[in-house]
């Protein structure tokens, strides 16, 4: 059985013989457990070869986590992995690569002083007869790989002078040398135009006629109605069906992810008042973004959008004085501040709740109250000690009025799941009193229901006069919460968009650069 | 979902163990060493190894001077930094303040002209030497971006140049009598314990605490949620050099006389010390509690190993494997915390 496989395996462009196993690989009710929060509950899916298998669903639905197992990063609690029709246990994400699964992540793994080459066959170097690298094999081996699936890039280049779409392009490439049977890619296109996503699809249109088995991490609609051959759709850690190419419908495939109308996702909200808080004029961080100018009101919510890379996170940087601006102005109040430290930020009335939870916003180590007390303490102190009394009052409060689940406050935050976390990190902020709330991916990888919570809290705030700054990559979000869009390209504003004039066709055309079409 | 966490069993278990003390495992750990020396020394010696006041004392005075040097150098590794320059700004302080506690019966070897100077101008000095000492190192880590190592390593090297440089390599001895009370009977003890208590009050109590905890679990976080990190840290450097300079005034007064030679590698006995107590080089995890227990630990095993009479050079070996240990285990509860 392994003999005829291996011979399979070696004989590419062939499709499945009758002896071969129906599947690549196979999911047999899989379940992953993590602190808080079941990730995958029995969960199964297979994977034919030659064909591209679809995987949709909302953050927070397991997707990433499922990839995870598969490239073997994580284990799985209960249930299999098939591989050809063999039960495999993957330890490690070489193990997975020596099966054969390849994986490209979603954030970019390549070392950005070394060269294209390089970091290509990291690992895996081609060796001369003295044992050390071979350098001129090495180019030439990439520069066969590039030919092939048409990249055009000097392979003696270093990385970290590629722009994010020629590094995507890298990684593709760095994936397929391994030659495996089964491909993920997670989101592969989330930061390239739509010229590098047709030379992506071809790609994929020849590893299928290879009898490759794909597995295509997406939120975008057109892209699974252009490649897919089934869309298999998770909502909340469980599987909740598949569709195949033939009978794929659009709207059924959101009613299967969501599980329930949008519009009862997103909150009615109130007309903002006629009050400027802030007022930014020619904003701009040298080499980063520049020219931008907006007036916020109270209670009004401004969706940023623009792809990853278009510096909608560097703006709210420097409006928080993180990295403070190197041309325009910025008015709170009709007063011109001058944005240099988060601290004068604070005191301003500004909050900022940052984009990557992990690295800039949670203190892991630290209980639940700890995280969410941080930035109040100095109004806790009395002579340096703190009133903790007082403090624990307020954070229990908050605690009740966000909704975090956990056992109590003492709890180390870094066993709350996403969405807990992300509430008592945005209670963090509120502790503050801030009349200007700027939020960066407030929704980014929690489930649905803590979603739409942070969506009526978002509303609530606004009503009771808070001015709201929301960055999201998710359109839906952006659209269904916001007053009026901006919407960002390489640095620059290409557009406002009022949200009766929003929609999603409109807002990629003007982070893709291109103008918008009425 | 809440469901759920309340009937997995681990969560259960975390709860339930975050009632108990966390030096817990620690001190027992103490205890079982001291236990066995007290059965090897039943059985090698025929005599008991801790129904010895005798012995238990000296112990206890020795463990004081590193365990100052133990409580600064934690609040640094609790930031993610590392203070290699103690016992070398310990020297310095040593030096400066003996040299200004000499009786002037006899020839001084700095300041020749000075009369008697009473007994608070040393100590201040040397504690001043120290805090200076501390103010560099933070200053020059929050200013410039260099790694405490590096900048802590190099304080390590010029401080105890600067100690041989200020006499010329000589000790100096004949120090007043008021000066040397500071380290005779139980005094450095208390020194010891007024201070450990101090801080452990301030870690948990005040925003000087809070504040630490916070840079040393997310530096970044930390600045967003409106830390002056930068001056938190020179803060904390200072505290550490203080504090080194006032085991250099106790270690001198102790011994009765300054040598350029006193404190050698002992930051690297107070990190041990702190790693052994539980605090995470990782950052934002340590107790001053544990602390004092990982110093005690150290003490008892060198107390204890001279009296069952093993060689100096392999108590050296065993002291370095239960480094390790200490940060195999340390390592291996970060880990379990993370997937908890």
């Amino acid at each position: 059985m392994l003999s005829s496989v291996t011979g399979a395996h070696s004989v590419p462009a062939v499709l499945p013989t009758p002896a071969a196993p129906e599947y690549l690989l196979e999911i047999v009710n899989v379940t992953k457990r993590f602190p808080g929060v079941v990730a995958l509950s029995d969960v199964q899916l297979r994977v034919r070869p030659g064909t591209v298998l679809a995987l949709m669903g909302e953050n927070g639905a397991g997707k990433s986590t499922l990839m995870k197992i598969i490239a073997g990063i994580h284990q799985p609690d209960a249930g299999e992995l098939r591989l050809r029709g063999q039960a495999v246990r993957l330890e490690t994400p070489l193990q997975a690569l020596q099966m054969g699964i390849a994986m490209i992540h979603q954030e970019l793994n390549l070392m950005p002083q070394m060269s294209i080459a390089e970091n290509i066959w990291l690992g895996r170097e081609p060796l001369n007869g003295l044992r050390m690298v071979d350098h001129g094999r090495m180019y030439r081996q990439t520069r066969e790989l590039f030919g092939r699936l048409r990249i055009d890039l000097d392979p003696k280049m270093a990385v970290g002078e590629l722009s994010i779409a020629g590094r995507q392009m890298v990684e593709i490439a760095k994936a397929v040398s391994y030659d495996s049977d089964v491909l993920i890619m997670d989101e592969p296109t989330s930061a390239i135009t739509e010229k590098e996503v047709a030379h992506l699809f071809s790609i994929i249109a020849d590893l299928k006629a290879q009898g490759k088995g794909i597995i295509y991490i997406t939120h975008k609609m057109d892209e699974v109605f252009a490649i897919a051959d089934e869309v298999a759709v998770f909502r909340d850690g469980t599987y909740v069906g598949l569709q195949s190419a033939e009978s794929m419908d659009g709207d059924g495939l959101i009613s299967m992810m969501v599980g329930r109308e949008l519009t009862q996702l997103f909150p009615e909200r109130r007309v903002p008042r006629e009050e400027v808080l802030l007022s930014v004029r020619d904003l701009g961080l040298e080499g980063v973004f520049e020219n931008i100018s907006f007036e916020l009101r109270a209670g009004e919510v401004l969706g940023i959008a623009g792809l990853m890379g278009s510096g909608r996170t560097n703006v709210a940087e420097t409006l928080f004085g993180i990295t403070p601006a190197t041309a325009g102005e910025i008015h709170i109040d009709g007063e011109r501040v001058r944005m240099d430290d988060p601290c004068l930020a604070i005191r301003k009335g500004l909050a900022l709740l940052t984009e990557d939870r992990k690295d800039t916003g949670i203190f892991a180590c630290l209980s639940v109250q700890e995280n969410m007390e941080v930035a109040v303490l100095p109004g806790y102190a009395n002579r340096g000690f703190v009133q903790q009394q007082r403090l624990r009052e307020r954070c229990e409060e908050m605690r009740q009025k966000l909704r975090v689940k956990t056992p109590s406050l003492e709890q180390c935050i870094a066993n709350l799941s996403g969405g807990n976390q992300q509430k008592a990190l945005l209670a963090r902020w509120l502790m503050t009193q801030p009349r200007i709330l700027i939020l960066d991916e407030p929704t980014r990888g929690i489930d649905v229901g803590a979603k739409a919570e942070i969506y009526r809290l978002i509303a609530e705030l606004a009503g009771e006069g808070m001015a709201v700054i929301m960055i999201s990559s998710e359109l839906p979000e952006v659209l269904g919460m916001s007053d009026r869009v901006m919407v960002m390209h390489e640095g620059e504003v290409t557009g406002f968009l009022d949200r009766t004039e929003a929609t999603q066709e409109r807002v990629m055309h003007l982070a893709s650069g291109s103008p918008v079409i009425h | 979902m809440s469901a759920i966490l309340e009937k997995n069993p681990l969560a259960t278990l975390s709860l339930w163990s975050r009632r108990l003390p966390a030096e817990l495992g620690i001190l027992l750990v103490l205890l079982g060493i001291g236990l066995a020396f007290e059965l090897f020394g039943w059985a090698m010696r025929e005599q008991s190894f801790l129904m010895n006041s005798q012995r238990l004392v000296l112990m206890i005075l020795q463990v004081s001077v590193i365990g100052l040097l133990a409580i600064g150098v934690t609040q640094v590794i609790i930031t993610t930094g590392i203070d290699l320059s103690s016992g070398s700004v310990l020297a310095l302080s040593a030096m400066v303040a003996a040299s200004l506690a000499q009786t002037s019966d006899f020839g001084r070897a700095m300041f020749p002209a000075l009369t008697d100077l009473p007994v608070w101008v040393p100590v201040m000095a040397g504690i001043g030497v120290g805090l200076l000492a501390g103010v560099i190192n933070g200053s020059l880590i929050a200013a410039t971006g260099i790694p405490p190592f590096i900048v802590t390593l190099g304080m390590m090297v010029s401080a105890r140049g600067l100690a041989r440089y200020y006499t010329e390599g000589q000790p100096i001895s004949m120090l007043s009598d008021s000066y040397t009370a500071i380290g005779s009977g139980a005094m450095p003890v208390i020194i010891f314990l007024v201070v450990a208590a101090i801080f452990h009050v301030a870690l948990r109590y005040t925003k000087y605490g809070k504040y630490t905890y916070a840079i040393g679990g997310n530096m970044q976080a930390a600045r967003i949620s409106g830390i002056n990190v930068k001056r938190h840290l020179i803060v904390v450097y200072s505290i550490a050099g203080l504090l080194a300079g006032l085991a250099g005034v106790v270690a001198s007064a102790r011994a009765a006389t300054g040598q350029a030679g006193m404190g050698m590698s002992y930051e690297l006995d107070a990190i041990a010390a702190a790693v052994i107590g539980g605090t995470s080089l990782a950052g934002g995890m340590g107790r001053i509690t544990g602390t004092v227990i990982g110093a005690l630990i150290l003490g008892v095993m060198a107390s204890g190993f001279t009296f069952l009479g093993v060689d100096a050079y392999i108590q050296d070996i065993i002291k370095g494997m239960i480094i390790v240990v200490a940060v195999v285990v340390d390592q291996y509860r970060n880990k379990r915390k993370a997937k908890r």
